[in-house]
């Protein structure tokens, strides 16, 4: 598949597909109960998911052509740094970028 | 002229939903910028913004786009992000399951942190509220947000083409995830999920077809539901 038609292919389907989960409950569902522990594991997808979608990125960036990157690596733990403590999206975005800027000047 | 009730709580919606501009503007030029340097089109961001009108998926995607991974993994993965999405909507039921269907499937399209944040807090404050009442309230926080997430996702979009590679936007995406992913670190059975996950990543990293990602995150969700049961045990 070429990119463009891959690109498209991502879009609609992904457009479908997260309409789906938002609709499911309020639309279809109703108000039956899902088992407890079906509950439990939802609880822990974003979490399961995000840091291993970003490891590889941190650790072997493709800009660096998969050599690990002590700005890069700094400012990953910046960024988490800032989220956990201050809970704020922008913060640890802004302040993880600062970091490889600031790193990337100094190094 | 005195406004209806309905027209009142839709702009005390409003109100409430506008101190998210501030996170929704600079996020979704965020988005148009990275898409730009994907390789995206500016018709092709603007539809994804437009069609998914989920942060989080469409950083996903479009990281793993980049890396050529196979259609299936790409949706499996960016919809995984977005679970949290089922249980807002599992959420919402008992306070809008007596809406019209319309209104529902409406309701369900603009379901995004910010409008179930701030609604989800109103409909506990206020039980007395009447189902229009609630809707109305909703669509109001929505209106501060939305039609901004597709309008600067427009000018990131715009503006990512003018912006010179040495500012290593290609770092924007891992760097927003974990700002997304930190505030739940606070707390040990996420910790541990994430810490599974992290390593499950890299030690799968062989498996082809991004595959290994799948499992690693398979086994952080339980990880996070098994230590969450072995405190309540030990509590």
């Amino acid at each position: 598949m070429t990119t463009d038609a891959l690109i498209w292919t991502v879009i609609v389907l992904l457009g479908i597909g997260t309409y789906l989960i938002r609709f499911s409950f309020i639309g279809l569902i109703g108000d039956r109960r899902l088992p407890p522990f079906v509950l439990r594991l939802l609880r822990y997808v974003p979490v399961a998911v995000m840091p291993g979608l970003v490891a590889p990125l941190i650790v072997w960036p493709a800009a660096t052509g998969g050599v690990p990157d002590a700005p890069r690596l700094l400012a990953a733990v910046a960024a988490l740094a800032i989220g956990a403590i201050t809970r704020s999206l922008l913060g640890a975005i802004f302040g993880g970028m600062g970091t490889l800027y600031l790193a990337q000047a100094l190094l | 002229m005195q406004a209806s009730p309905i027209t009142r709580t839709f702009l005390a919606g409003f109100v409430a939903g506008t101190p998210f501009i501030l996170v929704v503007v600079p996020f979704a030029m965020l988005f148009g910028v990275v898409a730009t340097e994907a390789g995206f089109d500016i018709l092709q961001t603007m539809s994804m913004s437009f069609l998914v009108i989920a942060g989080a998926s469409q950083f996903a995607a479009v990281a793993l786009i980049e890396e050529q991974a196979p259609v299936l993994v790409i949706l499996a993965t960016s919809l995984a992000v977005n679970m949290r999405m089922a249980m807002y909507s599992a959420a919402l039921v008992p306070h809008m399951g007596a809406a019209p269907l319309w209104q529902r499937a409406l309701a369900a399209y603009l379901l995004v942190d910010q409008s179930y944040g701030v609604a989800s807090q109103r409909y506990d404050r206020e039980p007395t509220l009447t189902v229009p009442e609630k809707m109305a309230y909703f669509f109001g926080a929505v209106m501060a947000v939305c039609p901004l997430w597709y309008l600067f996702t427009y000018v990131g979009a715009v503006a990512g083409a003018a912006i010179p590679p040495e500012y290593a936007l290609d770092y924007a995406v891992p760097i927003t995830f974990l700002a997304l992913v930190a505030p739940y670190l606070r707390s040990l059975p996420h910790l541990a999920a994430a810490l599974v996950s992290v390593a499950g990543a890299l030690a799968f990293s062989v498996i082809p077809y991004s595959l290994g990602l799948i499992i690693a995150a398979s086994l952080a969700m339980f990880t996070g539901a098994l230590v969450e049961i072995w405190m309540e045990r030990r509590a």
